[in-house]
């Protein structure tokens, strides 16, 4: 091809001054790289969405409902009466700006819709409008806009542009949430049969198959024996993973990016070599192959009804608890909805270690625990053997994912095991770690091709945190708990900061982990020689 | 543009009541009507907001999380910022509305060659409306010495407080200063910030315009152009105590601040300014991170179609066969 | 939900205090009467009695800064006449009480002017 690829220099310029035309005007421009296709016709019809058809995101014509304002009107009325944060946030604002330089996207573009604050008002202007006395009377002077075709395609290049991070919502005075407000504004627009491809595929793949890249059953039994095969390589090992077992004590979800995506499959050998090293009885479930969840992205019914698969399938097989890989948007759901929608998971117990004896009596309600919580306590019982040496190769740094740290609070557990994992470890700043993190600029269902130069500008305050650590101390690798993570921070690295390798928690705790039995010359979990104080002298 | 019209709009508010107040008659509007019909909007108005804000459900247990949740013993909880029980909200949403906690986290992010993006802190915002708020509520308790028959004993110790560098005579409220400065800072921020400028609306510049007018109205009286101000007692008196009188002698300035407040009052509620009532209510904050302990209950909980196992089987069913893989129905 | 219990009873706090000049007021019982002052002894003041009212504190002020800082105790008043810079001789000569001249108009609005604090009270004084 003979486009010119966006590359450092150029995305690097980046104005944070407005210019000085208002934002009322909602023409918007759909600028190569930086928006997503439209949802194909199939996948909608799958999934029985609303006016399904065939169109594109490039097209002049969306062919909307003839409906469609009405649609519109009626969709966010009745929001406003289910939820009460979008009532709140729609009202409560006082564009103090906090907001405005906090999202990746704004740092990374400069555009001001990206701005938090602007990107709620995309929808508070209309709301102001339609649906209060000022608006209604005073119109533009009171900051109201007419909703316009031009309005939704601007929603829809907006709010296919959060993340649904959250970064915003840890600096807002009054605690607005723009993912919420994101969420919402997402779920009008389905309304409309305007979806993007990326999420509601894979939706429509999860629902029918279980996992997003539609992988049938068999051939989730093949993923998981090549694995177990390659562990048997690594290791000398073979060991047992068992799918759809009923009666296991524990039943184990993973995003399936784990079972066939890289670097994701690397901390997949990690959990099957750490669960045979500690004897658990557990159950991966092809039904429930996917924790991961993009109904999350698309509207509050979509991830209800694949999630509800946990439950279900926790239940036939007759599992005591269950136990969550690393994934971020993933645990959100499992932390802060699951429950409420799908539960009360009575039929399970308390989750409690067979091996540490341990009760998670704090996930006594949804009975599920996120497998860093469920490994730091294998540590710091003295559970697992541990050679950090073996991480030798490895400079580490990590990233908190942004939905575990403001959607959950997991900040510590990660970092205690990486400390008994590894010998060199360095944090980034402290404006980009922890509650403060950074997104990776691609999660949220737009980690996609056509949306490159968008992601590279999102992920570029994750980036630079990255190169900082990297210039000043060497931090060779990226460690983190996500599945998005996972696969889009290698490209966003590679663009930015070369030479800098993403991996899972678990990676680094199946290199760590001694194993009984092992052979000899057993490798790392990408399968290559440990660095030992021999092979130093060697080179 | 918006700053120029907010502007007119308060001189046209500050101007209605210096040339009404004067026409006889239209007193007793100044006076007694409108400072009640303001009353009645505020109070009536900011409660059925927040009733209305409370009818509507909280369908999902959505705490933003800003420091570390409660999970195993060993590892120390953050009840503050990732609050797992009512007395961690409680500090939260205190440490929130009292001193503005998520402000205080505020920087600023700034771009370098290379790019390099650098963050710096900055409170700027945080103490401008530190100052501001607080500034307002003393100023309005202060108040209450002419609200009240019996100054409350509290009253003389405040203003000792507020006044206790003795400049000047009247001795300077420091809370006076404090929130002209405030405010000035708040509304020059959205003059001089290209971003702030960009976002905000009339209704950013109106009520800090407003209010600007209310506190220099109300410094000018006590320090300038003093007005007689046992009569402007008597006609506090009067109204909080349903027996309205304007005595003789009360000058045109204080039905200019009179007005004011009223128009603020009437604002109040139909504004942005309900963030007052909207803080204690955000569910990012007011709900506590015990998502997995507690099951959070959905009333509107919707009904959807579920994919089951037993049509997932059904559905592929030979190739699980074919794989060995254990099936419900052979 | 205990959610709505908690709102509820937010707002009648809210309505309770943002009212509570009127139920304070409806217990101790209003007067709209101006505060009595005691009649003074002298026929004319140093200044007009609109002034006085409004101003007398600058007036007293300026007075402690004149006599106090540039010995200065003359002050004449607008009818031509002159009068000595005092507290003690020239003021509480036609107004001898503190509590029913002074403390009339300072208690009604909770004012306390630091004069006391150097000055001694006449009612004392006796």
């Amino acid at each position: 091809m003979s486009e010119k690829k966006p590359t450092p220099e150029s995305v690097a310029q980046i104005e944070f001054t407005p210019s000085k035309q208002g934002w009322e005007d909602p023409k918007t421009e759909f600028k190569k790289g930086t928006f997503n296709w439209a949802a194909i016709q199939k996948s909608q019809e799958y999934l029985d969405l609303p006016n399904p058809r065939k169109w594109q995101t490039t097209d002049e014509d969306w062919k909307l409902p003839d409906n469609w304002k009405q649609i519109i009107f009626d969709g966010l009325r009745d929001r406003l009466d289910r939820f009460r944060s979008l009532k709140l946030f729609m009202d409560v604002c006082v564009r103090c700006g906090a907001c405005a330089d906090k999202c990746h996207f704004f740092i990374g573009s400069g555009d001001p819709k990206n701005m938090p604050v602007l990107r709620a008002e995309l929808l508070r202007s209309i709301y102001r409008k339609e649906y209060t006395l000022a608006g209604k009377i005073m119109g533009k002077m009171a900051g109201g806009r007419e909703l316009t075709v031009d309005v939704i395609k601007e929603w829809f290049y907006y709010f296919y542009q959060c993340t649904e991070c959250r970064r915003c919502s840890v600096f807002c005075p009054y605690g607005i949430d723009t993912a919420e407000i994101t969420m919402i504004v997402r779920e009008l627009l389905q309304l409309l049969g305007l979806g993007i491809d990326w999420i509601t595929t894979p939706a429509a793949n999860c629902f029918r198959t279980g996992n997003h890249l539609g992988i049938q059953p068999h051939g989730f039994q093949d993923s998981v024996d090549f694995a177990v095969d390659d562990l048997q390589d690594i290791t000398g090992i073979k060991v047992d993973a068992p799918v759809n077992k009923k009666g296991a004590e524990v039943l184990f979800v993973v995003p399936s990016a784990d079972y066939f995506g890289d670097p994701h499959y690397f901390g997949f050998l990690g959990y099957l070599a750490l669960f045979h090293e500690i004897g658990l009885d557990y159950t991966l479930s092809a039904f429930a192959s996917e924790g991961g969840n993009f109904g999350l992205f698309h509207s509050n019914e979509m991830m209800k009804r694949l999630n509800s698969k946990i439950y279900m399938e926790a239940k036939r097989l007759g599992v005591k608890w269950i136990l969550g890989a690393e994934c971020g948007h993933m645990w959100r759901v499992l932390h802060q909805y699951m429950d409420t929608m799908n539960g009360p998971a009575d039929f399970l117990e308390v989750p409690k270690s067979p091996i540490t004896g341990t009760v998670f009596d704090y996930a006594k309600s949804t009975k599920m625990v996120h497998i860093c919580e469920f490994t730091a306590d294998l540590i710091k019982n003295n559970k697992l053997k541990l050679d950090k040496s073996r991480n030798n190769q490895w400079n580490v740094t990590f990233h908190d994912s942004c939905n575990p740290a403001r959607a959950m609070g997991l900040l510590d557990e990660p970092r205690y095991v990486i400390d008994n994992v590894v010998n060199k470890f360095h944090e980034m700043p402290e404006n980009t770690i922890r509650e403060q993190t950074f997104c990776c600029g691609s999660g949220s269902g737009i980690g996609t091709d056509e949306n490159f130069e968008m992601r590279m500008r999102g992920g570029l305050p994750r980036a630079n945190a990255v190169k900082h650590v990297h210039e000043k101390h060497g931090v060779n690798v990226l460690s983190c708990i996500c599945a998005i993570d996972k696969a889009t921070l290698p490209p966003l690295l590679e663009f930015w900061v070369p030479g800098v390798e993403v991996c899972g928690i678990h990676e680094l705790v199946g290199n760590a982990l001694v194993m009984k039995g092992e052979k000899e010359d057993r490798t790392d979990m990408r399968n290559e020689p440990f660095i030992t104080e021999e092979s130093k002298k060697d080179e | 543009m918006k700053l120029f019209i907010s502007l007119i709009l308060v001189l046209i508010l500050i101007g209605i009541p210096l040339i009404g107040s004067n026409v006889s008659g239209l007193v007793y509007l100044f006076g007694v009507i409108i400072p009640y019909i303001a009353i009645l909007t505020f109070v009536i108005g900011m409660s059925v907001r927040v009733l209305k804000w409370a009818k509507i459900p909280v369908p999902f247990k959505i705490t933003t999380t800003c420091g570390q949740q409660k999970s195993l013993p060993w590892i120390n909880n953050n009840n503050l910022e990732s609050p797992h029980n009512t007395a961690g909200v409680f500090w939260r949403m205190a440490l929130e509305v009292l001193f503005f906690r998520s402000l205080f986290r505020n920087t600023r992010t700034g771009l370098k060659e290379g790019p390099k993006i650098v963050y710096g802190p900055d409170k700027i915002l945080w103490a401008a409306s530190l100052a501001f708020h607080w500034s307002f509520l003393v100023i309005f308790i202060r108040h209450f010495k002419i609200f009240l028959q019996e100054v409350p004993q509290f009253i003389p110790l405040l203003e000792s407080l507020d006044g206790f560098m003795q400049i000047g005579l009247p001795i300077l409220f420091m809370t006076d200063a404090a929130l002209l400065l405030g405010l000035t800072v708040l509304f020059l921020r959205r003059i001089v910030d290209p971003k702030l400028r960009y976002i905000s609306l009339v209704a950013d510049y109106f009520p800090l315009l407003l209010i600007i007018g209310i506190a220099l109205t109300g410094v000018w009286m006590r320090y300038f152009g003093k007005v007689d101000i046992i009569s402007v007692k008597q006609f506090t008196l009067g109204l909080f105590s349903f027996q309205p009188i304007i005595p003789d002698g009360i000058s045109a300035i204080f039905f200019a601040h009179l007005f004011l407040v009223s128009a603020l009052l009437i604002y109040f509620p139909l504004s942005k300014l309900v963030h007052f009532g909207g803080i204690f209510l955000s569910p990012t904050r007011n709900m506590s991170n015990n998502n997995r302990e507690v099951r959070h209950i959905n009333p509107w909980n919707p009904k959807v179609k579920l994919h089951t196992y037993e049509e997932w089987e059904d559905e592929f069913r030979d190739v699980m066969k074919a794989a060995d893989m254990p099936l419900e129905k052979e | 939900m205990s959610d709505k219990r908690n709102i509820i009873i937010g707002v009648i706090i809210f309505i309770l205090l943002m009212t509570i000049p009127i139920w304070l007021n409806l217990a101790t019982g209003t007067s709209t009467e101006r505060p009595e002052l005691e009649k003074p002894k002298g026929d004319a003041c140093v200044m007009d009695k609109e002034y006085m009212t409004s101003y007398h504190m600058d007036l007293l002020n300026e007075w402690r800064e004149e006599v106090v800082r540039n010995g200065e105790r003359e002050h004449i008043a607008p009818d031509g006449k002159k009068y000595d810079r005092s507290l003690t001789n020239t003021c509480l000569d036609c107004h001898p009480s503190k509590e029913k001249f002074c403390d009339q108009c300072h208690n009604y609005l909770g004012v306390k002017p630091y004069c006391w604090s150097c000055h001694i009270v006449p009612e004392e004084f006796k």
